[in-house]
């Protein structure tokens, strides 16, 4: 026996909706036999990295909290992917978006007013573009790699907010840690009590995000263009777009929305600067960007799966004392199977029996 | 064997009678893609020696057949027989084995590389050796074909590069070779050239599929004809025996509509004027264009005649508005200076394009008819977009009126661009330009790899436009086409084109000696 594949005429509708949802299944089949493998009941296995998450509020505060930046980043590089820009470097664009909000607090602790906290988000939107456009003046003008560049500015970022907190901005009165003073009361997020969900500003603003993004894609001359210049540069330029103007705008916009989530992340969780302030929101964002399809409706739903992921990881290390390595793995394997899955949207599988002859018949 | 003209003698030197065992037997070959039959019981016997036509319009199943033949692609049903053995070819590999040679339409050359580096690529573990570069020279000069085996690729004709390919394909002695529509880059006379090396072949044994849609150039080489139409094999027929007009309708099965033309009697105001265009080229192996002068007045088409690659992408995309001119006064549609003007601002001033590329430049394949509408009508003041949004009903109405109008056959109401043949979409980017009644059309390769029931309803828009009052420059390979609908012939040859004479007074023969260069000389002089 043999399995074809057999291109379609079209795209499958069905297909592009159902081949997230196979590659999900097939991704906890594959857990299950890694739990297995480590020793453990697959079945319970399953249940605490999967379900047990958010079985409680406190669980999906955790959620919401780890999904905000994820699908906030994703929004911006779909736009990046979508238009063929291959923006790897949200990590750093978050971090160096978080360096240039917090310029008020840190530097201007006296400053306390309630415009604060918008200016700080502004700045980091600004400071997270600029440093997006860096890789992308290189690309328009010298055709440089910008997936390469993208990415090695993510080192430079991380080492110079390093540099930073253990340097210029260390707060005198931090025992000689490095962090930055902690910011004033006007400078943070604090959670709203919402029917017992304590929830902070972020994640209505990632749901606007989605819902405007939504729009733009597909209601308007904008969205056309991305996908266009996307597809096929060539009948962009015919249609009077210009791929060197796209460039810019989709890492400024993703730019602007790495360093706006980033500085959410700063203002609610850790509210000061340190050394480290993201657990890898702007890499794990592209594996959301991807496992939603690039579509913002997908996005939000993919954020939520992998977020669940990383409270999964967690709890399997404290329920069944399981290395967190296992949860990066799933993460991988979830990607793999998304991205394998998509093959089914283009091509149509069929199984055919031995020989030509009966296949005929 | 004789090397004279290709249009004497032919008979003489036509091949073996078709007794004895057959090289190569298809057998009621079946070959399925999803729910279409591309390949329904089709049967083809090539006899050694023999120059064996395959014809039939796009889509008639011809592709399908032949890769089927080259072991890319595998047969649902049917048997090969090779030599009197049933044979199974799985791979190119296989096949080039069995000692089949293919040389394709488009040219699979690095550029930058030697003519026997390209070669020594294409042969198992071999290396570009002075060996191999002295069996390139003895080979290419014992068929005609002669080749300097240290040329880089750039530097060749597109002659040449074919020279190129089928020097390959004879390097692995194969006893058969398959062409695949070899005349449709080649003047008249590097086609006449072609000939004598295929009769030279045949005589030698080996058999030749010919694929083509030109028939009178079947006519003349061929002698035998397989007819292919809707998958199926229609008719087996002797072309020195059936005039071009009896293969047509088996072709097409019906009488071909004729284009209807009267000659642009009444001529209208000056609409399109070309004045010293001259532009740089930016990319490594482009075409630079040097001093074009043309004028084109409301109610005319213009052909722009040329072998591919001789500037005619540049001076679209001067035209059209993708590239830049230098000057604004380089370039004047209706009066108004537009060679500074990016593209939609030439569409809004009344001007449309249709480029060569059907797919991924005129339209985007993954992206619906609707969609692909608004693709080049967003910015005409339709109404398409408004304040940035965009209304893919009124584009869906564009799609319905340019379906009707050009009878477009596709399967659901708005598909996908790549979903449709060749021909359909051809219809569809054409009518997409021509529903808009532009004043000005600019338009490449109208009918290019079109089956003739579309060429004709394209062709016949393109003249009742031009009547209606618009202007038209069709840059256009095919010469038959060009004598078709145009009412005046300027051709382009490196860059360069040669003033617009009047169609009536220029023959094929004297636009081949344009096209292989004569034009420099006289454009200098004009």
């Amino acid at each position: 026996m043999r399995i074809e594949l057999v291109k379609r005429a079209e795209q499958s509708r069905v297909m592009s909706y159902l081949s997230p949802v196979i590659a999900v299944v097939l991704t906890v089949v594959f857990a299950g036999i890694v739990f297995s493998l480590q020793g453990h009941n697959p079945l319970s296995g399953i249940w605490y990295f999967f379900l047990e998450p958010v079985t409680s509020l406190w669980g999906i505060e955790q959620l919401a909290t780890k999904a905000t930046p994820l699908i906030i980043i994703a929004l911006g590089l779909a736009v990046c992917y979508l238009s063929n820009n291959w923006n790897i470097g949200a990590e750093g664009q978050l971090t160096m978006g978080a360096i240039c909000g917090s310029i008020l607090p840190v530097m201007a602790p006296d400053f306390v007013n309630p415009i604060v906290l918008p200016l700080m988000l502004l700045m980091a939107m600004m400071g997270g573009a600029l440093y997006a456009l860096i890789p992308a003046k290189l690309k328009t003008t010298f055709g440089t790699n910008e997936i390469l560049t993208s990415l090695m500015l993510v080192y430079c970022a991380n080492l110079f907010l390093d540099w930073m907190v253990r340097g210029p901005w260390r707060s005198p009165q931090g025992f000689n840690f490095p962090i930055t003073v902690d910011f004033h009361e006007w400078a943070v997020l604090n959670a709203v009590d919402i029917g017992g969900l304590y929830l902070n500003l972020s994640a209505p603003i990632a749901l606007l995000l989605v819902v405007l993004l939504a729009v733009v894609m597909r209601k308007t001359l904008m969205g056309f263009e991305i996908k266009v210049l996307g597809q096929s540069p060539r009948a962009g330029s015919f249609a009077g777009f210009s791929s060197r103007k796209m460039t810019t705008f989709a890492f400024a916009l993703s730019g602007a929305l790495a360093g706006l989530a980033g500085m959410m992340v700063v203002m609610s969780e850790i509210q000061k600067l340190q050394p480290v302030i993201s657990p890898g929101y702007g890499f794990t964002a592209i594996i959301v960007a991807f496992l939603g399809r690039l579509n913002p409706i997908g996005i939000l739903i993919a954020g939520l799966v992998i977020a669940s992921s990383y409270l999964g990881g967690e709890a399997i290390q404290t329920s069944l004392q399981m290395s967190s390595k296992v949860a990066t793995v799933i993460q991988g394997v979830l990607l793999f199977f998304v991205l394998a899955c998509d093959t089914l949207i283009l091509y149509r599988v069929r199984f055919v029996s031995g020989s030509r002859e009966s296949a005929n018949a | 064997m004789s090397s004279a003209s290709a249009d004497t003698g032919q008979l003489a030197e036509r091949g073996p009678a078709g007794d004895g065992q057959p090289l190569i037997e298809a057998r009621h070959i079946v070959k399925r893609f999803g729910s279409n039959t591309a390949n329904d019981d089709v049967s083809i016997a090539i006899m050694p020696g023999e120059i064996h036509a395959l014809l039939g319009e796009n889509g008639a199943g011809k592709s399908t057949l032949v890769k089927i033949l080259y072991g890319s692609l595998q047969p649902n049903a049917g048997e090969l027989i090779w030599k009197g053995q049933a044979v199974e070819i799985a791979s190119p590999a296989e096949a080039r084995e069995l000692g089949i040679g293919m040389v394709f339409q488009h040219f699979s050359l690095f550029e930058a590389l030697t003519v026997t580096e390209n070669i020594a690529l294409a042969l198992p573990n071999c290396k570009a050796t002075p060996e191999l570069a002295a069996t390139i020279a003895r080979v290419s000069q014992n068929y005609g074909l002669p080749l300097d085996p240290a040329a880089h690729i750039v530097d060749l004709s597109v002659g040449e590069r074919q020279r190129v390919e089928i020097v390959r394909c004879l390097l692995q002695n194969p006893s058969l070779i398959i062409m695949d529509e070899p005349t449709s880059v080649l003047t008249p006379q590097e086609a006449d050239q072609l000939f004598v090396t295929l009769r030279r072949l045949a005589s030698e044994g080996c058999a030749i599929l010919y694929i083509s849609h030109r028939l009178e150039e079947v006519r003349v080489l061929c002698h035998r004809a397989t007819i292919m139409r809707r998958a199926r094999v229609v008719a087996e027929a002797d072309p020195t025996v059936e005039t071009v007009g009896t293969l047509a309708q088996l072709m097409v099965g019906t009488e071909i509509e004729h284009v209807e033309r009267k000659r642009g009697t009444r001529r209208g105001p000056e609409a399109i004027l070309i004045s010293n265009l001259s532009l740089e080229s930016q990319e490594a192996f482009g075409i630079s264009l040097k001093n074009i002068n043309l004028s084109v007045r409301i109610g005319e088409i213009v052909a722009v005649a040329g072998v591919a690659g001789n500037g005619q992408k540049e001076l679209f995309d001067a035209l059209s508005g993708e590239t830049l001119c230098p000057r604004e006064d380089m370039l004047i549609f209706d009066g108004e200076a537009v060679g500074m003007l990016e593209i939609n601002d030439r569409r809004l001033g009344g001007a449309a394009f249709v480029p060569e590329e059907r797919l991924g430049h005129g339209a985007v394949p993954a992206l619906k008819l609707s969609e692909n509408v608004v693709l080049t009508r967003h910015g005409t003041g339709e109404g398409i977009t408004r304040r940035g949004f965009t209304r893919f009903g009124l584009a869906g109405e564009v799609v319905e009126a340019v379906t009707t109008l050009f009878d477009v056959r596709k399967g659901v109401d708005d598909p996908e661009a790549r979903s449709l043949s060749g021909g359909n979409l051809q219809k569809f980017v054409v009518g997409r330009e021509v529903q808009r009644h532009p004043r000005i059309l600019i338009v490449a390769q109208p009918t290019w790899g079109v089956d003739a029931g579309a060429a004709a309803v394209i062709r016949q828009s393109l003249i009742n436009l031009a009547r209606k009052g618009a202007a038209i420059i069709v840059i256009s390979q095919d010469l038959d086409e060009i004598f078709e609908i145009a009412d005046r012939i300027a051709v382009i040859s490196r860059g360069q084109l040669s003033p617009a004479e009047d169609a009536d007074t220029l023959t094929p023969e004297k636009i081949g000696l344009l096209m292989a260069g004569g034009a420099e000389k006289k454009g200098a002089a004009a």
